[in-house]
């Protein structure tokens, strides 16, 4: 295949003209099976180091308490609270691009839903980790749970932090099915791929030695994971109803997650917090930033593994397009927030804006203004929207913003509470910035992972959406030569109709 | 043991007739030759694709999935399940008022009523979706050939069984000739 970038926008072709089933295959697959690029192991060294350090303070944080976190109070929820939040809302753009961009149709999704879904399981992975660890005995953790015991204490269902379990713990459930099932076709396409191997290798061992170990445990973890999947038409119908039952229903679930998050402020009685906007505007910031995250890595993957053909600057251009539209939701947010309490003629409310944005926390609300709503507006333009190391940088710059927007949700309004009596100012330990840049790590090194060993681009789904997967493509022109073998360099004529 | 699939064909020995297995290059070849089989009668057979073809379900003649109705009847569970759950435990079981709302207040309940309406969909959708497929299943005939290896990649496959009752060494082998696939196979195991 020539190596020529597609040049037209908006055309009805998701992968360049010519590219066949087997390149596909080919493309995705040698990700999983070539010895791994320097730069990921660079990466995978840093973001493993990373994650051991989080090891390390996870464990002096259980041996000391988290009374080594800043957290005090009247500051109670702070950076744990913060990164718990910031965490779920990356999470979301996985469940958004896999489900509802699946309902509208809009099948540039499969250049990047395999990588944003499995991006919602390590963010949700992540998120789980803060509450967890809030807890400060997570060994209790079973609390929550409706579960009979001793104390014969049954949970608070009443409780939006009861609702927050259910939900989050739902969200992950259904996001791991989801990624799972998607994933069924391709990891038995990397099963044949390995049983191929494993027979030419085993023709080869007549001579010289046995088949590599490392193959047959390849072959039989991908072949145990592919559940014997035989691509059959018989099973693809039910598949792709399973696949459309779980998008219709997840979709609900992405908007209530966050929802449900934004109950845990919401129905408290907090200055700031007590607002009926809360739900869709934590949901819009929610996929605002899980765009940005998903921007972030796929620029890194695709510079990285050569997958320029597959993930165009077309696709990108749509993402900064949602990411300009939610990141204008989200800026509609804070100016009427601010309207609100001007409006409302409530004093605390009043007083709680005024001193989020001149406050003692000044720095954090312009750094979350700057970043969220000043940044995407530059998407406007299409030269912006097209060009990679702006959007690289901007997406960096967004999910700041959006960790800032958490940080000063939860700490003005919990620093100035009604009693001046009551105030107090919250600053981080080095135990607090640890375990956030550790989770950091955490994601990097999962995320890492799942580019070797997984297929990170749905495979069976691209080749559904290329020019030749349509029954009527090439009609008359009659058959090809059937002994064409590997040879995978013969175009097909572009046909001009839409994929 | 890709090696013995691999041999087990030519191997001279006692062995029976399981599938003709024919290749095709093209969805579209694979769309038609699914209208003739099916029209010739068969009922055990199947088409095998890299990816969901569109019209296969007319060409095969399958009726609609009944996966919708399994995930119905688990999502009404897991809704129920969730209501009298808050009911018995916050209602009946251990009542206690706490923030001035009665001990059991349906508007709290609803969030957690969705939640596991969905979860249980979702298991009733994935699980249910394994059922009707029957998989996991490691051991069908059609992976004895090396040639199936392509059906991930950019082949398409029929498979005609030998325990449909329309199957006859000859016929069969003449029908799917009559389709011009790349190559056709009959597969054999040890009986």
């Amino acid at each position: 295949m020539a190596n020529k970038p597609i040049t037209e926008l908006g055309e009805g072709y998701l992968a360049k003209p010519g590219t066949t089933f087997h390149d596909v295959t080919e493309i995705v697959s040698r990700v999983t099976e070539n010895p791994a690029p320097r730069g990921w192991w660079i990466l995978f060294g840093l973001s493993a180091s990373i994650t051991g350090l989080l090891g390390l303070t996870l464990a002096y944080l259980l041996w000391m308490g988290i009374g080594t976190w800043g957290n005090n109070s009247p500051v109670g929820w702070a950076w744990d609270i913060t990164n718990f939040v910031w965490w779920i809302g990356i999470g979301h753009a996985g469940t958004l691009i896999s489900a509802v961009l699946h309902l509208f149709r809009q099948y540039w999704r499969t250049a990047i839903n395999r990588f944003a879904e499995a991006m919602t399981i390590f963010a949700v992975i992540c998120a789980l980790m803060f509450p967890t660890i809030h807890t400060g005995r997570p060994w209790h953790i079973y609390y929550p749970l409706p579960i009979p015991n001793a104390m014969n204490l049954w949970p608070n269902f009443k409780s939006p932090l009861l609702w927050d379990v259910f939900a989050v713990s739902t969200y992950f459930t259904v996001s791991l099915l989801f990624w799972y099932v998607g994933l069924i076709p391709d990891l038995a396409t990397l099963r044949d791929r390995t049983t191929k191997r494993l027979r030419e290798a085993g023709v080869l061992s007549m001579e010289g030695g046995p088949p590599s170990t490392l193959l047959q445990l390849r072959a039989a973890i991908y072949g145990g994971l592919a559940l014997g999947w035989r691509s059959s038409h018989r099973h693809w119908q039910n598949y792709e109803r399973a696949y459309l039952i779980l998008a219709a229903i997840s979709t609900p679930l992405v908007l209530s997650v966050h929802s449900v998050v934004s109950f845990d402020f919401a129905t408290s009685v907090e200055p700031g917090w007590h607002t009926t906007i809360f739900p869709p505007y934590f949901v819009a910031g929610a996929v605002f930033s899980g765009f940005a995250m998903v921007m972030t890595l796929l620029l890194i993957a695709r510079t990285v593994f050569k997958l320029h053909d597959l993930v165009q600057i077309r696709h990108l251009d749509l993402m900064n397009q949602i990411m300009l539209t939610t990141g204008s939701i989200v800026g509609y947010a804070y100016a009427m927030e601010f309207f609100i309490a001007w409006y409302s003629g409530n004093p605390y409310e009043r007083y709680c804006f005024i001193n989020r944005a001149f406050g003692d926390y000044w720095w954090a609300y312009w750094s979350m203004i700057t970043c969220n709503v000043l940044v995407p507006q530059t998407f406007w333009f299409k030269s912006m929207r097209t060009s990679i190391p702006w959007m690289f940088i901007a997406s960096i710059l967004i999910n700041i913003g959006m960790w800032f927007e958490r940080f000063v949700i939860i700490v003005t309004t919990l620093h100035r509470d009604y009693m001046v009596s009551a105030w107090g100012n919250y600053s981080p330990t080095i135990v607090d910035i640890l375990i956030y840049v550790g989770s950091i790590g955490l994601f990097m090194t999962l995320f890492l992972l799942f580019i070797r060993w997984v297929p990170m681009i749905a495979i069976a789904e691209v080749k559904m959406v290329l020019p030749e997967a349509d029954p009527h493509f090439g009609h008359g022109e009659g058959d090809h030569d059937h002994e064409h073998g590997d040879d995978h360099g013969h175009a097909e004529p572009a046909v001009a109709k839409e994929a | 043991m890709s090696d013995e699939e691999h041999v087990k064909p030519a191997r001279p020995r006692q062995k029976r007739p399981v599938l003709y297995l024919a290749e095709f290059e093209t969805a579209g070849q694979i769309v038609h030759a699914a209208e003739r089989v099916r029209d010739a009668g068969y009922r055990r057979w199947d088409a095998h694709t890299p990816f969901p073809v569109h019209g296969m379900d007319k060409a095969m003649g399958l009726s609609d999935s009944k996966l919708g109705w399994i995930v119905l009847a688990c999502g009404l569970t897991g809704c129920s399940l969730a209501f009298g759950l808050i009911w018995y435990t916050n209602g009946i079981d251990y009542p206690i008022v706490i923030g001035g709302k009665p001990p059991f207040s349906f508007p709290s309940a609803v969030p957690v009523m969705f939640e596991l309406t969905i979860l249980l969909s979702a298991f009733g959708a994935v699980l249910g979706m394994f059922g009707l497929n029957q998989l996991p299943r490691h051991h069908h005939p059609v992976f004895y050939s090396p040639r199936f290896e392509r059906g991930t990649d950019d082949r398409f496959f029929i498979s005609i069984e030998a325990s449909d009752d329309k199957f006859d060494l000859e016929d069969t082998r003449a029908l799917l000739e009559s389709l011009s696939p790349s190559h056709l196979e009959l597969i054999q195991e040890e009986s």
